[in-house]
């Protein structure tokens, strides 16, 4: 739930939008704020009447009908022959496969007291691959990132993290890649797949971390299915959308030679599309990390198991320095696939006359690795990491110094603004939807969504609320509604701000970024200590929490957007003789209308996806009733459907908003 | 072609001179790394789960420890919710859950309905749960350690959270909790504000220390945190049997819990030396508190506190082998 999974289809909201009625266009906000208006004048009147609350330990009989479903399957998992012919074989295949990686990197096996390829062999191989699939200074980086983990004492529980990225990556692809190049064919399967990948992406982990483990049993298996849950879509969204961007002339050409749809395929299609897949895959590894603290949950060995022991004991440093793993973890891979995504063409534009040398080099660089790896295998100095990862230590203490230092100093600033922004805020926002009676409130929202989005967003609006009443959780979601609108409007005002800077400043945006990469990989986990102390145990502090996910991607994308204003624009509006304030609000945030629209999109998204992480401290609602479903077997009904409800506002929320912003950019 | 053997040729002389100028211990050649498991008895495999708190952490530290050192089995810790530990009595993946508290509706499903489980005797744990307020408030306004009185302060107990009545902390869901309805069938005017999670309760609890603030909600112990603050139980009207039949009439003080150990049906009948060991195990509330401070507090690892521990209580340690 850690990462940047950007919906790729999001980002070029480019359906040609229907011509708007000039007359139509002005009375837009007039109309929506005269439905709030409404809205308000009702609220008055019907206040406290029909508004579907649903205490902490009540069920509805969707709920309850739910758990006896899950009874079911679990008492008969050693009877039933789906679970003895077909469970049962998916999990052994994938199991043998977890496990044949780990004893290759990170587990002692075969009578070895140490993995197949001890530290030296895997720094090697890392360098080396790193290398041949992007550059030099990507193996330096693999190279110095891999040797950290060592030094921070955690080589082993990095190893298994890794094994389990690679082996979720892995059988993510195989069916990720095949099911994008359909989608991407086919607009028909696009259609239908695209609410199961909203599904997959947005359905909180905890709701579906039980039963995995009923079917899967606990451990590796469940981890990695877990995983390639959530991390598969990324590459099925973005294998689609680069299929379908190769230009039409080009496979109008293969057709036209006479080339069959497989040939079209295999020689023009994919590889014409290759960079923009393994972009992709860069998603989707970013996905797989996300998810190692939360498959910790559920046994699955690495950084994630490190991260939740250390917080049981609220031992902040320790699990900042395992944390700091992942992160490191994650740039590396990240910064090696987005080389690798480049390298063919930056190969082709540099005439280097390294070119002739490379495959000789590559081959050399091979055996060097092969070595190393036998090495590793054979002496214990090259399988056993040396040292005792003091580095670690410090940097756990260093953190915990810095944590306590800024509850010291700063918990009664953050007090305060926690007071003022939930009771200016919050507290009226929240009231206004769960104390509203439901229908008011539903009505409120297909209103919004028609007016902002058109028919189509409304009706889907009307659809949404009316199963989110279904779900039984009304209450709790209007509260996890009213936290999610907060935080998504400091997003955009952080977003706004900084992405303004950035956009404008080359150095501010290189000084800034790798702590925004760092802010969407850092498990939450690790700084949910620090934020209770500075917050107390409130909504607030899940608001913060949520920010420090989705603000960095609300950034990024401003910032992108005040980038692509044209040049030539600003440099006539100040020979025009507008001042910088005047540049930015009249010339650079209007022309980047686009961009803002979508990043409160993603915004949105990204805030949803922490509401469970919410839920575990003090946000209550969804996240605490997902939560809960997790822990006691009598609530995990509850916790489906309140998985189910988080699932149906997101998906509202991307439908209005993708619509308004295809109005925007019309 | 030529330079592809240069190249080669040059990369392969590095790497012999590597070979020859390094040599070393080889793998395999040394045992004292790890006298490998398994070797010194019948016992094999013994899957313990570990539920996520501290006390939990040291009966299976303490208990991983004497199994390995003491009857030479492979023990394989498994970290996992309670829910999830007992579903895994079914499929062979747990072996043992070490403290379990209460949890009738798992006993229901696991013991009675699917039979995959037993019990296996009492921890000789007490687990006390109740509402708890921090030493400073304790001493500053001795009389709310009554019930009665927590009227009259409910306006301190205010917050951001608590809609202007005052704020009742619960913590994690997995916890076994009537606060709501004691809330409302003891007249309370407070308001049950669920933190969501044993951090959450414990920093705040931490906080409401050190700063001097007003916090009350519900702890339970043995616990390790309160060795660092010694929070003070609030009395409510006694537990009497049966007080607590009506979930939603529950207006008296939690039952104490004996808390107890639950092992898969099929490693009770399965002879190993590691059943017995679990069958055995007991000790005392201030035992486990001493082998959790070591862990939360002292930042040891599992292994060593419980070393520490079983090295300076021999005579229990064996009395668990018999």
């Amino acid at each position: 739930m850690t990462v940047a999974v950007e919906k790729p289809e999001t980002t070029q909201a480019e359906e040609p939008a229907a011509p708007v009625k000039r007359t139509r266009k002005v009375g837009r906000p007039m109309v929506a704020a005269a439905v709030v208006v409404v809205w308000l004048v009702l609220f008055a009147v019907l206040r406290g009447r029909q508004t579907l609350s649903l205490a902490a330990a009540d069920l509805t009989d969707l709920h309850r009908w739910l758990n006896d479903f899950n009874d079911s399957i679990g008492a008969n998992r050693n009877s039933n022959p789906l679970f003895l012919y077909f469970f049962n074989e998916i999990r052994l295949v994938i199991d043998n496969l977890v496990t044949f990686i780990q004893h290759l990197i990170s587990q002692p096996s075969g009578g070895r007291p140490v993995p197949q390829i001890g530290w030296l062999g895997v720094v090697g191989l890392a360098g080396y691959v790193s290398w041949a699939v992007g550059n030099w200074r990507v193996a330096l980086l693999a190279v110095a990132g891999f040797t950290f983990f060592g030094l921070q004492g955690l080589w082993q529980e990095s190893m298994d993290t890794l094994a389990l990225t690679v082996s979720a990556v892995f059988v993510a692809l195989l069916f990720a890649i095949p099911l994008g190049v359909w989608s991407g064919l086919s607009d028909r399967f696009n259609r239908v797949i695209t609410p199961f990948l909203d599904f997959m992406q947005t359905m909180p982990t905890f709701v579906y971390l039980a039963p995995l483990t009923l079917f899967f049993l606990i451990g590796g298996a469940s981890a990695t299915i877990a995983t390639v849950i959530y991390a598969a879509p990324p590459t099925i969204r973005i294998t689609a959308h680069a299929i379908r961007n190769v230009s039409k002339t080009t496979v109008e050409a293969a057709d036209s030679l006479g080339a069959t749809r497989r040939q079209s395929l295999l020689k023009v299609l994919l590889p014409m599309s290759k960079r923009t897949v393994v972009m992709g895959v860069n998603q989707t590894i970013m996905a797989a990390l996300a998810m190692v603290t939360i498959a910790a949950l559920i046994n699955a060995p690495g950084l994630g198991a490190n991260v939740i022991q250390a917080l049981q004991s609220l031992d902040v440093g320790t699990a900042f320095n395992a944390g700091l793993a992942i992160v490191v973890m994650a740039i590396v891979l990240d910064r090696v696939t987005t080389a690798a995504a480049a390298r063919e063409e930056a190969a082709r534009r540099s005439k280097s006359h390294f070119v002739k040398w490379r495959r000789p080099l590559l081959g050399a660089g091979a055996a060097v690795a092969a070595v190393l790896v036998y090495l590793s295998h054979t002496y214990v100095w090259a399988a056993d990491f040396p040292g005792d990862g003091t580095v670690g230590s410090h940097i756990a203490s260093a953190a915990d110094t810095v944590t306590n230092w800024a509850q010291d100093n700063l918990s009664g600033v953050t007090n305060g603004i926690r007071d003022v922004i939930t009771n200016g805020l919050l507290n009226p926002f929240q009231t206004l939807l769960t104390d509203s009676p439901w229908w008011l409130v539903g009505a409120v929202l297909v209103a919004l969504g028609v007016v902002l989005g058109g028919w189509r967003a409304g009706i889907t609006t009307a659809v949404c609320v009316g199963l989110l009443v279904g779900t039984g959780v009304w209450s709790d979601g209007m509260t996890t509604l009213a936290s999610t609108i907060v935080a998504t409007v400091l997003v955009m005002v952080l977003g706004v701000v900084f992405g303004v800077w950035m956009g404008r400043s080359r150095m501010v945006d290189r000084l800034i970024r790798p702590t925004l990469d760092a802010a969407q990989v850092m498990p939450p986990f690790v700084y949910l200590v620090p934020f209770l102390a500075l917050f107390g145990a409130t909504r607030f502090t899940a608001i913060v929490a949520a920010i420090v996910y989705g603000a960095p991607v609300a950034m990024k994308i401003i910032a992108d957007g005040i980038r692509a204003v044209p040049e030539t624009t600003v440099e006539a509006a100040t020979s025009a003789g507008c001042n910088t304030w005047q540049i930015i609000t009249k010339v650079q945030l209007p022309m980047a209308r686009s961009a803002l629209t979508l990043a409160t999109n993603q915004g949105l998204i990204y805030v949803l996806s922490m509401v469970v992480v919410g839920g575990l401290v003090g946000a209550g609602a969804l996240g605490y009733d997902v939560v809960a479903g997790f822990s006691q077997g009598e609530l995990y009904g509850k916790g489906l459907a309140a998985g189910l409800a988080i699932v149906l506002l997101g998906v509202m929320f991307d439908r209005i908003t993708q619509a308004a912003a295809r109005r925007a950019s019309a | 072609m030529a330079r592809h053997w240069r190249a080669g040729a040059a990369g392969l002389a590095v790497l012999g001179l590597t070979l020859t100028a390094c040599g070393g211990a080889k793998v395999g050649s040394d045992t004292a790394g790890s006298n490998s498991a398994g070797s010194s008895g019948k016992c094999g495999t013994f899957n313990l789960a570990v539920n996520p708190w501290v006390g939990y952490e040291a009966d299976a530290a303490v208990v991983a420890y004497v199994a390995q050192h003491n009857l030479g089995c492979t023990v394989v810790k498994k970290n996992l919710k309670e829910e999830i530990a007992w579903q895994g009595f079914g499929t062979g993946e747990v072996d043992a859950v070490l403290e379990n508290w209460g949890h009738d509706d798992l006993k229901k499903k696991y013991i009675t309905e699917q039979k995959t489980a037993v019990e296996a005797g009492s921890t000789g744990n007490k687990g006390v749960i109740g509402w708890y307020v921090p030493p400073w408030l304790a001493k500053a306004h001795p009389d709310i350690l009554d019930w009665k009185n927590l009227n009259k302060y409910a306006s301190n107990f205010k917050t951001s959270e608590s809609g202007g009545k005052g704020q009742l902390l619960d913590g994690d869901p997995s916890y076994v909790t009537n606060d709501a309805a004691l809330v409302k069938n003891l007249k309370l005017n407070f308001k049950v504000v669920y933190a969501g999670s044993e951090t959450a309760l414990i920093q705040s609890y931490r906080d409401a220390e050190k700063n001097k603030k007003w916090v009350i909600g519900y702890f339970y112990e043995p616990q390790w945190f309160l060795s660092e603050v010694p929070l003070k139980k609030v009395t409510l009207p006694a537990y009497t049997k049966g007080c607590d039949a009506v979930a939603e009439k529950i207006a008296c003080d939690y039952p104490v819990y004996d808390l107890d150990k639950i092992v898969s049906t099929k490693f009770a009948k399965s002879g190993s030396p590691a059943y017995n060991l679990v069958k055995n195990f007991n000790w005392t509330n201030d035992d486990q508190n001493e082998v959790a401070k070591y862990i939360a507090q002292d930042k040891m690892s599992d292994e060593a506190a419980a070393k520490k521990w079983v090295d300076s209580n021999k005579d229990k340690v064996d009395a668990w082998l018999k």
